[in-house]
C-alpha cells in the first residue's frame, strides 16, 4: 500500500528552523519552570521546609507576594484603594511596575506579555473605575484563555456595599469573565490567594484571576508567610489523557483516507508545537491553524493548508468540509471556524482533545473524546500511531491530497490592486511581513487589518502572532504590543492596527516613549471602519452609516503628528514605492517607538469569505465565487 | 425536556451561590429549583439543584459546574434512587366552619397544622412534589391566602454517602 505522504519542507534559511527551535524551547522551559515553581510550591506543603513568617503590613505582603512568586513586571495605575500597595512597590527591586495611561492598556499589556512569554501577566488597578476599566481585557483574556492576575484594590471593608466613593463590585462584575476571582477578606491570607491565583491562572486552561483587596486590609499590619498551601480541592485539572481514549483515536486516524488536523491555540498554550509537527509528519496528515493557533504550525510547510473559517483559506475550509476525520487539538468549534454548525464537515467523525472538557462535545458532538494537555496528548497520539503502522495499518492518502492540492493551486490566497491607483493594505501587510520576517513579533488590533495580517504574513514561529480572536477587542494590539516587548526585549514588536483601533487606545505609545518599550505600529489606514464598511458594501446595499473615520478626508488626527506629540517617531507612506523605504526606516530606529500611517484604499475587502450565518460550503474565494457550492 | 436532580456539594465561602446561579442564567440553563443548606462538615455546603435538560445539555451543565473552583463533586440522583423532598406552607381561608373538612384533608396527607386564627389556617407538608400539588388542589376550594414552598432537597437511598470515594455509581460522567 503507498501512502502519499507530501516531503517534509523545511523552511527555506536553516536559521529560520533553529530559531524556531529555539523559541519554542525557551517558551517551553519558561512554562516548565513556571510549573516547576507552581508544583513546589503545592509540595512544600508536605516537605518539613521552614516556613518564613513576617509582620508586615498587607500592602507590603501584596509585593513580598508577587516577589516570591517571580512576577518581574506589573502594569497598572494608582488610586485611592490600592494607593497602599504603591508605596512597598517603590522599593522593590525585582518587580518593575509600568504606568500605563489607561488600565484597559495595562490589561491588554499582561496579556500580550503573557502570550509572547507563556508566563503569567498582572495589572494592577484601583477601585471603581480603575478595576472596571479592566473588565474589557479581562473578558479578553477569558475567550483567549490567556493567563493573567488583575490586582485591583477595593474600598475599605466597612464600608463595601455602601455605595462608598469609587466603590464597584468587581468580583460579581467579572464573576463571568474570569477564571477565578476572590475577594480577600484577613490580610493573613494574602500569600495564599495570591500564589493560588497564579496557579489557577497558569495551569489547566489558562485564563484570568483578579484578585480584589479592600484597602483596611492593605494598610493594616498583618502576618506574611511563605510559602503558602495552594492545595484547591476543588481544582483538579486532567493533564494525561485516558490510555484508551488515545487508542481509539489512534486508530481511527491511521485508517483514515480524508482526515485534518484541525489545530488551535491550546497547542501553543502547552507548548507542543515540535510535537504537532512531529505528529503531522509522521502521518502526513493536513494541518489547519485557527486565528488563535497561526504560528503553531510552520505556514511555509506543504501540509499546511492554512487558516479555517469565515476568512479562511479556500483550502482549509474545504479540506474541514470534506474531511471524513478532524482531529481536533486544543480547538473549540467556534462560529467563526465551523460558519452554520448544522452544515459544518457533514462527513467528518471527531476527535476532540483539549484540556477542558466543557469544550468537548460542547457545540460539536465528538466521536472520540479525549480530555488532556495538548502535549500529552500528541505525545501519546505519536507512539500510539507509531504502533498502529507498525501493524502495516496506513491509510491512503493520494485522492485526498490531489483534492486539496487542486483547491489551493486554483484558490490561492490573494488580492488585486486597487483600481483607483490607492495603496493595497494587502500589500502593505505583505511586504512588512517579508521585511520585518519571521523573528518578529506581530500583534493585530481587530477588523479587516487583523484578517490579512493573519493571511499574508508567513508565520514560522510560535508565539509571534498575537490578537484578540474570540472577544475581538478593537484596541489590543498597541497595548499587547508594549506587553509583549516588555517580555520579550530582543525582539522587533510589530503592532498592525486600524485607525479606528488605533484612535483607541494609542495613549499606550506615551507610556511605550517614556518606559523604553520602541514597539513599532504599522496603521492600516483606509479612513473607515474597514470590515464593518465592508459588511455595509456587502449586506447593506453600500449604505455606509458611520463607518467614515475622517482620518483621510480631514487627516484628523494627523497620526505622523500624534506619534510625534507622544515622543515616538511619526513616519508616513503614501504610495507603492515608500512602503518599502519607510518599513526598512522604521526596522533601524530602535531607541524609540514607531508608527507609520500607512494611507491605503478604502476599498480592499477580505476574501476569501463565509458570510455570517452560512455554511462553510457557501465559501466565496472573491465575491461571488463558490468554489465548493458551484462545482456540486 | 426531562427533569434531573443534581446534588452538589461547594465550599461554603461567600460568592458561591452567586457563582452558581450566574453560570445557569449566561449559560441559558434552565433552574427548576435550587436549594442550599450546610452538611455534615461545616466547610461544604450542599446545593441540590433540579434542571430541565435534556442528556447533552445536562452534561454541559455538569461540566460547567465542574469547572468553578468551589464545586467540590456533582452527583445525578435519580429519581428511584433517592428520596426527594420539597416542603411547603400554605395560608387557608379557613373559620370554624370549614376547620374539621381542612383537618380531613391534612390528616391524609399527613400534613401539619402549624398555625389557626378564627379565619386562618396554616398548614405545613412535606413530600414529593407530586404530593404537594395534589394536596394544593384539595385546599384550593377553601381559599388560599398565601403559599410558600422550598426547593427539593434530595438524598441517595441506601448506606453510602455522597462524600465516600467508592460512591461513583450515580456521578454524571465529566
Amino acid at each position: 500500500m503507498t501512502q502519499s505522504r507530501p516531503a517534509p519542507v523545511v523552511p527555506t534559511a536553516s536559521a529560520v528552523a533553529a530559531r524556531a527551535a529555539s523559541s519554542e524551547k525557551a517558551a517551553a522551559e519558561r512554562a516548565a519552570a513556571d510549573r516547576a515553581a507552581a508544583e513546589k510550591n503545592a509540595a512544600e506543603k508536605n516537605a518539613d521546609r521552614t516556613i518564613v513568617t513576617e509582620q508586615m503590613t498587607g500592602a507590603s505582603s501584596v509585593v513580598r507576594s508577587l516577589e516570591e512568586i517571580g512576577v518581574d513586571v506589573v502594569f497598572g495605575i494608582p488610586g485611592g484603594a490600592i494607593l497602599p500597595v504603591y508605596d512597598p512597590l517603590l522599593d522593590s527591586v525585582k518587580v518593575r511596575h509600568i504606568l500605563v495611561r489607561h488600565e484597559q492598556g495595562a490589561g491588554h499589556a499582561a496579556t500580550g506579555y503573557a502570550q509572547a512569554t507563556g508566563r503569567v501577566g498582572v495589572c494592577m488597578a484601583t477601585s471603581g473605575p480603575g478595576a472596571t476599566n479592566l473588565v474589557t481585557p479581562l473578558a479578553d483574556a477569558h475567550m483567549d484563555s490567556v493567563p493573567i492576575v488583575a490586582i485591583t484594590g477595593q474600598v475599605g471593608k466597612p464600608l463595601i456595599g455602601t455605595d462608598a466613593f469609587q466603590e464597584a463590585d468587581i468580583v460579581g462584575i467579572t464573576m463571568p469573565i474570569t477564571k477565578h476571582s476572590f475577594l480577600v477578606t484577613d490580610g493573613a491570607e494574602i500569600p495564599r490567594i495570591l500564589a493560588q491565583a497564579f496557579y489557577i491562572a497558569s495551569t489547566g486552561r489558562p485564563g484570568p484571576v483578579l484578585v480584589d483587596i479592600p484597602k483596611d486590609i492593605l494598610q493594616a499590619e498583618t502576618t506574611f508567610s511563605w510559602p503558602p498551601d495552594i492545595s484547591l480541592p476543588g481544582y483538579r485539572p486532567m493533564v494525561k489523557p485516558h490510555a484508551g481514549q488515545i487508542s481509539a483515536a489512534a486508530k481511527r486516524i491511521a485508517a483514515s483516507r480524508r482526515p485534518v488536523l484541525y489545530v488551535g491555540g491550546g497547542v501553543l498554550k502547552a507548548h507542543a508545537t515540535n510535537e504537532l509537527k512531529e505528529l503531522a509528519e509522521l502521518t502526513g496528515i493536513p494541518v489547519v491553524t485557527t486565528l488563535m493557533a497561526r504560528g503553531a504550525f510552520p505556514d511555509s510547510h506543504v501540509q499546511h493548508l492554512g487558516m479555517p473559517g469565515m476568512h479562511g483559506s479556500v483550502a482549509a475550509v474545504a479540506g474541514l468540509q470534506r474531511a471524513d476525520l478532524i482531529i481536533a487539538l486544543g480547538a473549540r468549534f467556534d462560529d467563526r471556524v465551523t460558519g452554520q454548525l448544522s452544515s459544518f464537515a457533514p462527513g467528518a467523525a471527531v476527535i476532540h482533545a483539549d484540556i477542558d472538557p466543557a469544550e468537548i462535545s460542547k457545540n460539536r458532538l465528538a466521536d472520540v473524546p479525549i480530555v488532556g494537555d495538548a502535549k500529552d496528548v500528541i505525545v501519546d497520539l505519536i507512539n500510539a500511531i507509531k504502533a498502529e503502522h507498525s501493524e502495516g495499518v496506513v491509510a491512503d492518502m493520494t485522492a485526498w491530497w490531489a483534492e486539496l492540492e487542486n483547491l489551493r493551486t486554483t484558490f490561492p490566497l490573494g488580492y488585486d490592486e486597487p483600481f483607483d491607483g490607492t495603496v493595497s493594505p494587502q500589500y502593505v501587510i505583505e511586504r512588512l511581513g517579508k521585511i520585518a520576517g519571521p523573528e518578529s513579533i506581530y500583534c493585530a488590533g481587530v477588523g479587516q487589518h487583523q484578517m490579512w495580517a493573519a493571511q499574508f504574513i508567513s508565520y514560522e514561529n510560535p508565539y509571534t502572532w498575537l490578537n484578540s480572536g474570540g472577544l475581538g477587542t478593537m484596541g489590543y494590539a498597541v497595548p499587547a504590543a508594549m506587553g509583549a516587548k516588555t517580555g520579550m526585549p530582543d525582539t522587533t514588536v510589530w503592532a498592525i492596527d486600524g485607525d479606528g483601533c488605533f484612535q483607541m487606545t494609542n495613549q499606550e505609545l506615551a507610556t511605550c516613549a517614556i518606559e523604553g518599550i520602541p514597539i513599532k505600529v504599522a496603521i492600516i489606514n483606509n479612513g473607515n471602519l474597514g470590515m464593518v464598511r465592508q459588511w455595509q458594501t456587502l449586506f447593506y446595499g453600500e449604505r455606509y452609516s458611520n463607518t467614515e473615520l475622517g482620518t483621510h478626508k480631514y487627516r484628523i488626527p494627523d497620526f505622523k503628528l500624534l506619534a510625534e506629540a507622544m515622543g515616538c517617531v511619526g513616519l508616513r507612506a503614501e504610495s507603492k514605492e515608500d512602503v518599502d523605504r519607510v518599513i526598512h526606516e522604521a526596522m533601524a530606529i530602535n531607541d524609540r517607538p514607531v508608527v507609520i500611517d500607512f494611507t491605503v484604499g478604502k476599498d480592499a475587502q477580505v476574501w476569501p469569505m463565509v458570510a455570517a450565518g452560512a455554511g462553510n460550503d457557501h465559501i466565496q474565494a472573491a465575491r461571488g465565487i463558490r468554489p465548493l457550492f458551484d462545482e456540486e | 425536556m426531562s427533569r434531573h436532580t443534581l446534588s452538589v456539594l461547594v465550599e461554603n465561602r461567600p460568592g458561591v451561590l452567586a457563582r452558581v446561579s450566574s453560570l445557569f442564567s449566561r449559560r441559558d440553563f434552565n433552574i427548576h429549583s435550587l436549594a442550599v443548606g450546610p452538611t455534615e462538615n461545616p466547610e461544604v455546603s450542599r446545593m441540590t439543584i433540579v434542571v430541565e435538560v435534556e442528556q447533552l445539555p445536562l452534561e454541559q451543565v455538569t461540566k460547567q459546574l465542574n469547572k468553578l473552583i468551589n464545586v467540590l463533586k456533582i452527583v445525578e440522583l435519580s429519581q428511584d434512587s433517592s428520596v426527594q423532598r420539597e416542603l411547603i406552607l400554605i395560608k387557608l381561608r379557613a373559620d370554624a366552619s370549614v376547620r374539621s373538612q381542612v383537618v380531613t384533608v391534612v390528616d391524609m396527607f399527613r400534613a401539619h397544622i402549624v398555625d389557626v386564627t378564627a379565619d386562618s389556617m396554616t398548614i405545613e407538608a412535606s413530600g414529593t412534589s407530586s404530593k404537594l400539588e395534589a394536596l394544593t388542589k384539595l385546599l384550593e376550594p377553601f381559599g388560599v391566602r398565601e403559599t410558600v414552598q422550598s426547593g427539593m432537597v434530595a438524598l441517595g437511598r441506601g448506606p453510602r454517602s455522597i462524600t465516600s470515594p467508592t460512591s461513583r455509581t450515580d456521578s454524571v460522567p465529566a
